[in-house]
């Protein structure tokens, strides 16, 4: 076996004191360190034990959580680097504890999460032997990491580290895979010093700003008479929200977001105009088709924001800011791209535009707004019938937390009201899987979540569904003694689906009537407190006791049943045509 | 922007590549993932020690291929990327024929076959005779037409190269990816650099 020349890191000068051998295991547990990793989300397993023998050592500097299957592992790091802005570790066995990563991997590489995961592989001599626990990772993965690697010489391991935490944290973001053989591990080398890397000659992850492109923007911002921006998730990627929210004031342009890009603007910032897409608000969708000039931030135009595309803002002159050149008219063709970095493109913009105001123009947004209220979510968030909807339990969690809690969502219809209704002050504080929609996400991101911000409450919303999918996470907050409020709203179905079984299939409601157990006997029996309530005088002093109860709870609400989300864009709409119910 | 079916026509592609286990399989995946058919794949090393130069055909439209190339060079291992369609390249196969000895030298008139179809005559033996030409498909298919009533025995043909003609300086700017901070022809996208003008109300 001889060592990959284009990782091998610079030969250590002959002056320099003679590193004593460490084996590629230790090695790996000091570049984690170096990178100031702190927390290790895995499962150990037999290709990967010597990484866990050497960890015994290394408990003073890095928390491993030991979870309860390797997806609630993958699913915690990507809470993890959601909530805090920094890279998620993740580590995993070969075979079965590798393939456990995928679905986790699919989302962090769908929603930009830097990820570092590494996987244990059998000996190299076995390797393509079809070995006990052999699977080809690195084929598996290929679709959905950023970048992966196998690492069969211990010599190419520091090297190898050090590129795949600059590939997951530059640029657009992403999950990256390390698969490291048992001998990797295993082999004694010279280990001088950990080298960071910070260039890779293939990879350009800073564009070249071009200032005419910003200057022509500029120009066209100017000029317009209906601008609208939509931001995304790349605003706080970029870790742009103080630029963002200069050229929103300064321009006085009405802003909407995507689930992704929720809270770079506070909820109630006075341009901050909602939500876009399918079940977004009713005045962002519908303006999207009267705008005459639309400003597109760190955002895909995913076709759950655009709807129909040839029914999506055909009026509009588009202004695309990204950092990732294929999302340029991939889907939306851009007037003016403007390739970068947003936290070098928004200051540069703002400069150039002129302070404006666009009363009229706010003012239908303002009016839609009304319409909205009063078609969907006064009934939504003040009932008049005697059964709980999930939208007043979101509107009474806001009264209490005021905005400043982490809300983590699962996939369904609990997740688009969370998202609609839920309170944000800050940016990082919704967590979701967007672009997969993952069910089973939110009660393991949540467990990260706090990992990554213990300061904050984090609260898991989650529906009856996605909760049975990873809950034996509960053991993992059991073993850690984790603070996680986690709110059920228990509808007694997969209620995304059959409300478009009720809309699109004459209700016929094919598997959709799932059975639950009694989750507070299964919360207790991991020794977590719980409570359920269904009446609405019950409400309220149970979210107080959710949050106040010192260490995790779980609280189930019951709500009403049949409950369809509204506004929502049919799929095969235009955004234009966005149905109030 | 959406083309009509019949804008689709043969685009060559070209990419710089690091050497790297695995890149061949990230590349692929991009075409196989969109459903599009590879015609011809030519991976050999590049003037430069160390990067690889990839020559890929596919019969699709210009949007379709633009934004493959786009993901191409995305890609962590990927340096450069360019398409170009047909009037835009030289390119050349290269096609060996083997025949049996006998009938050959009995039968045809081997000097004005060579003569005819810029063929070489790489191997002669007792039992077979191998052939070998260099040209567009048309041109290599030719001779297979002409080789068939003499008992051809085996016939392979390469992957298509191409040279983009259009090349102003392309060496130097290869050479500009060993710098740690290359210029800006090089940084630039060209993909969107190509956008002349650019807005109007």
């Amino acid at each position: 076996m001889f060592p990959n020349p284009q990782l091998q890191s610079a030969p250590a000068s002959a002056e320099a004191p003679a590193a004593s051998p460490v084996s590629g295991a230790v090695a790996l547990l000091q570049g984690l360190v170096a990178e100031g990793v702190d927390t290790i989300f895995g499962y150990p397993g037999g290709a990967i034990i010597p990484i866990y023998d050497a960890l015994y050592d290394f408990q003073e500097q890095l928390n491993h959580v030991l979870v309860r299957h390797e997806q609630g592992g993958i699913h915690a790091a990507q809470g993890y680097a959601r909530a805090s802005g920094r890279v998620g570790v993740v580590f995993a066995t070969s075979g079965p504890g590798a393939t456990n990563l995928v679905t986790g991997l699919a989302d962090a590489q769908i929603d930009s999460t830097p990820l570092v995961c590494i996987t244990g592989q059998v000996f190299a001599h076995l390797l393509g032997t079809d070995a006990f626990q052999e699977t080809d990772i690195l084929n598996i993965t290929t679709p959905v990491t950023k970048w992966n690697h196998q690492i069969t010489d211990a010599r190419d391991l520091p090297a190898a580290l050090a590129k795949a935490f600059y590939i997951a944290r530059s640029g657009r973001p992403g999950p990256v895979l390390l698969d490291i053989t048992k001998n990797a591990q295993l082999q004694l080398f010279e280990h001088a010093a950990y080298v960071p890397c910070t260039y890779i000659r293939s990879y350009r992850p800073r564009p070249v700003v071009r200032p005419e492109y910003v200057q022509q923007a500029a120009e066209l911002i100017n000029r317009a008479e209906r601008p609208l921006i939509l931001w995304g998730q790349g605003v706080l990627l970029g870790r742009a929200e103080a630029e963002f929210r200069a050229l929103v004031e300064k321009s006085g342009i009405p802003a909407a977001w995507t689930i992704l890009g929720a809270g770079a603007l506070p909820t109630d910032h006075p341009l901050n105009v909602g939500m876009l897409g399918m079940h977004g608000n009713y005045g962002p969708n519908v303006l999207t088709n009267e705008c005459d000039v639309l400003i597109a931030i760190g955002m895909r135009f995913d076709d759950r924001v655009t709807g129909r595309l040839d029914k999506y803002a055909r009026q509009a002159q588009v202004i695309h800011l990204d950092i990732d050149p294929t999302e340029i008219d991939k889907n939306v063709t851009a007037t003016v791209p403007v390739w970068g970095d947003c936290k070098e493109t928004l200051p540069l913009l703002t400069q150039l535009v002129a302070a404006r105001q666009h009363p009229e123009w706010r003012q239908r947004f303002r009016d839609h707004d009304a319409e909205e209220v009063a078609a969907v979510i006064q009934d939504e968030l003040f009932p008049t019938q005697d059964e709980l909807t999930m939208g007043e339990v979101i509107h009474q969690l806001n009264q209490l937390t005021q905005g400043e809690a982490i809300i983590v969502t699962d996939v369904g219809q609990h997740q688009m009201v969370a998202c609609r209704y839920a309170r944000l002050n800050h940016p990082r504080l919704s967590i979701t899987s967007g672009g997969l929609g993952t069910m089973g996400f939110a009660l393991p991101a949540a467990i990260g979540a706090k990992y990554g911000a213990p300061a904050r409450t984090v609260v898991a919303v989650i529906g009856d569904g996605g909760i049975q999918m990873t809950i034996q996470e509960l053991g993992t907050i059991m073993q850690t003694g984790i603070q996680v409020k986690i709110l059920l709203l228990n509808n007694q179905f997969l209620g995304m689906v059959r409300q478009w079984q009720e809309l699109f299939h004459e209700r016929r409601y094919s598997c959709v009537d799932i059975a639950s157990p009694d989750y507070v006997t299964v919360a207790n029996g991991y020794g977590i407190a719980a409570r359920r309530v269904e009446h609405r005088p019950d409400l309220q002093p149970a979210l107080r006791q959710l949050l106040a109860h010192p260490g995790s709870f779980l609280l189930e609400v019951r709500v009403t049943r049949e409950n369809n989300i509204f506004p929502m864009v049919p799929q095969g709409c235009g955004v234009g045509e966005i149905r109030l119910k | 922007m959406t083309q009509q079916p019949n804008d689709r026509q043969e685009y060559n592609i070209t990419a710089y590549t690091e050497n790297q286990v695995g890149l061949l399989n990230r590349i692929a995946i991009i075409f196989s993932r969109r459903k599009i058919n590879v015609e011809s794949l030519n991976t050999s090393p590049s003037e430069i020690e160390g990067i690889h130069r990839f020559n890929m055909v596919v019969v699709e439209t210009e949007d379709v291929v633009r934004k493959i190339a786009r993901q191409m060079e995305k890609q962590v291992e990927v340096l450069k990327v360019y398409f170009n369609p047909n009037e835009e390249v030289i390119w050349q196969e290269m096609a060996l024929y083997k025949v049996p000895t006998d009938i050959i030298a009995e039968r045809a008139v081997v000097e004005r076959l060579l003569r005819e179809h810029g063929a070489r005559v790489v191997v002669i033996r007792k039992d077979y005779t191998v052939f070998e030409t260099t040209g567009h498909r048309e041109e290599t298919d030719k001779l297979l037409a002409v080789l068939h009533p003499y008992g051809l025995i085996e016939f392979v043909r390469s992957a298509r190269i191409a040279i983009i003609k259009d090349s102003q300086g392309f060496h130097h700017k290869l050479r500009e990816f060993e710098r740690r901070e290359p210029g800006a022809e090089v940084s630039e996208n060209e993909f969107l650099g190509r956008r002349d003008k650019v807005f109007s109300m």
